[in-house]
């Protein structure tokens, strides 16, 4: 579904991205782990079509997107929650829900998504950043899901969440499967990774050095977390 | 009491100029992240605009109100497809350069045809005169400017909340790269939002013709305190430049009232204390800082 083809990106003179391949087929969960600054939230805005010096392909359903404006990328089905969870403090929860299109034809309708969430629905008519940040990081998901978008790419939804919390998006993040929408995340809690992913690329200074399963993240959990300096 | 009742509505109507000058502006920043400082050359533009078209084809000020604030609008939409927009990337510099070379631009321009004397220009018929406003009479035509841009300015204050055009708006103006990536095309309505801010001082200065002088200069003269005015609001705010405007206003017309000595540097000083208790502005957010 999602094909990433040897991106490249830099900022000024530092190449944060030294050619970065990697597929996400869909209906599958995928996450980039890796430490901070290897590069992942680089590449998911390089997807989004928000980073200025790329180079490389993308292909989403086989059709190059890599010149496209990301409200066109969005229109296409990539669905995008931010590191800061992109909610916008002048507008309410409500109108973060619906401000963007439609996309795609298993968009949730607006009871839909107050059903799933009712603390949404509580807190429609308060302005977005009023939430807790677990409610954001709902509230990001949520907005995805409104929208139909086919690819969740979220970067790190559970950084500084409450254990309560990350198993909370953990079941948001299931329930984003079950709908048929294909995810990548990215994830420094890999063991919270190996209970919601299907696969995962390690990233390391630019580049993806392994492809690892549930297995194998499992099993190395321990060399994973000192490697990612946790 | 009551002479102290009328300062306050002298204020309260050249409040209504700051106000719908400092909205455009406002709007403009918002939305393009450019200060715009030929935005009292357009003020300017909107007053000759009233003038000329009476003078020329004779068209009433009631549809120079109507027709001269549109034309500038699409004047201003064109400038920002051929000039304005270049700046989204550029050094905050050219920002400057860009836009008060436009202003010294237009306003030499009209100093070449009609030299530096003010045009007279004629208050409406309908008017003329004076009203009872109880403690005291008042002129109908400052009343009347009054009441227009508070409508105008509640108008576009609901466009702006209850609307799904100023949803966008809004979003755009807090976050114009996130908002880019939610599916909305940002840049599509960056244009006609330039215009509608150009438009609006078009329209300040329509309703300045019949009862201010009418001269090239008359723009520049207003920008500084339009500025001061945005910044107490709390730059991108919308309401905060409405407010602010009229607080501005009053804030002046007392000073010249009873501290006359003082009135200019009121305004920079009520500026100054914003910024030190409150630095995003009467109305500004905090994190709205990033927009």
């Amino acid at each position: 579904m999602l094909n990433v083809d040897n991106v490249t990106a830099r900022y000024g003179e530092a190449q944060v991205l030294q050619g970065v391949s990697l597929d996400v087929d869909t209906g599958e969960v995928v996450t980039l782990v890796g430490r901070n600054g290897a590069g992942k939230t680089t590449l998911l805005r390089c997807l989004m079509g928000l980073h200025r010096s790329m180079t490389g392909d993308i292909r989403f359903d086989e059709r190059s997107i890599a010149t496209l404006s990301p409200h066109k990328r969005c229109r296409l089905g990539l669905g995008y929650v931010p590191d800061d969870r992109g909610i916008y403090a002048s507008l309410s929860v409500e109108e973060n829900l619906t401000l963007p299109p439609v996309v795609g034809p298993d968009a949730w309708p607006l009871e839909k998504v107050y059903e799933t969430f009712p603390v949404l629905a509580e807190r429609r008519r308060q302005a977005g950043t009023h939430l807790s940040g677990g409610e954001q990081q709902m509230l990001a998901m949520a907005r995805v899901l409104r929208m139909g978008a086919r690819i969740l790419l979220a970067d790190e939804p559970t950084e500084g969440l409450a254990p309560l919390l990350v198993q909370r998006i953990g079941e948001i993040i299931r329930t984003v499967k079950e709908h048929g929408v294909t995810v990548l995340l990215i994830e420094q809690n890999v063991h919270f990774a190996s209970t919601v992913a299907d696969r995962h690329y390690l990233i390391a200074q630019g580049r993806v050095v392994e492809s690892l399963d549930n297995a194998e993240v499992r099993q190395r959990e321990h060399e994973l977390l000192e490697y990612l300096g946790i | 009491m009551s002479g102290l009742l009328q300062q306050l509505f002298n204020g309260l109507v050249s409040g209504s100029f700051y106000a719908l000058l400092a909205l455009g502006l406002s709007v403009i920043f918002g939305m393009l992240g450019v200060v715009n400082f030929a935005h009292g050359a357009f003020y300017m533009l909107g007053a000759f605009g009233a003038f000329v078209a009476l003078d020329s084809v004779g068209l009433s000020w009631w549809l120079a109100l109507l027709v001269v604030p549109i034309l500038l609008g699409v004047l201003g939409m064109v400038l920002e497809r051929a000039f304005v927009h270049r700046l989204m990337h550029l050094f905050p510099l050219y920002n400057f350069l860009l836009t008060f070379g436009i202003a010294l631009i237009l306003q030499d321009l009209l100093r070449m045809k009609y030299g530096v004397t003010s045009q007279p220009y004629a208050r409406p018929s309908m008017l003329d005169g004076a009203v009872n406003l109880g403690l005291f009479t008042y002129p109908k035509y400052q009343v009347f400017v009054f009441v227009f841009s508070i409508a105008l300015s509640a108008l576009v204050w609901l466009v702006l909340t209850r609307t799904r055009v100023g949803m966008i708006v809004r979003a755009s103006t807090e976050r114009a790269e996130l908002t880019q990536s939610l599916g909305v095309d940002v840049r599509r309505w960056v244009t006609p939002v330039f215009g509608f801010g150009i438009a609006l001082a078009g329209l300040a200065g329509v309703l300045a013709a019949p009862m201010r002088a009418v001269n090239s200069s008359m723009g520049a003269d207003l920008i500084i305190v339009i500025f001061a005015v945005v910044v107490i609001g709390g730059l991108g705010s919308v309401l905060g430049s409405v407010a602010a405007g009229y607080i501005v206003g009053m804030l002046t017309e007392l000073g010249n009232f009873y501290i006359p000595s003082l009135s200019q540097i009121l305004v920079f000083v009520l500026m100054a204390l914003v910024l030190l208790l409150r630095p995003a502005g009467l109305f500004g957010r905090e994190e709205g800082a990033h927009a």
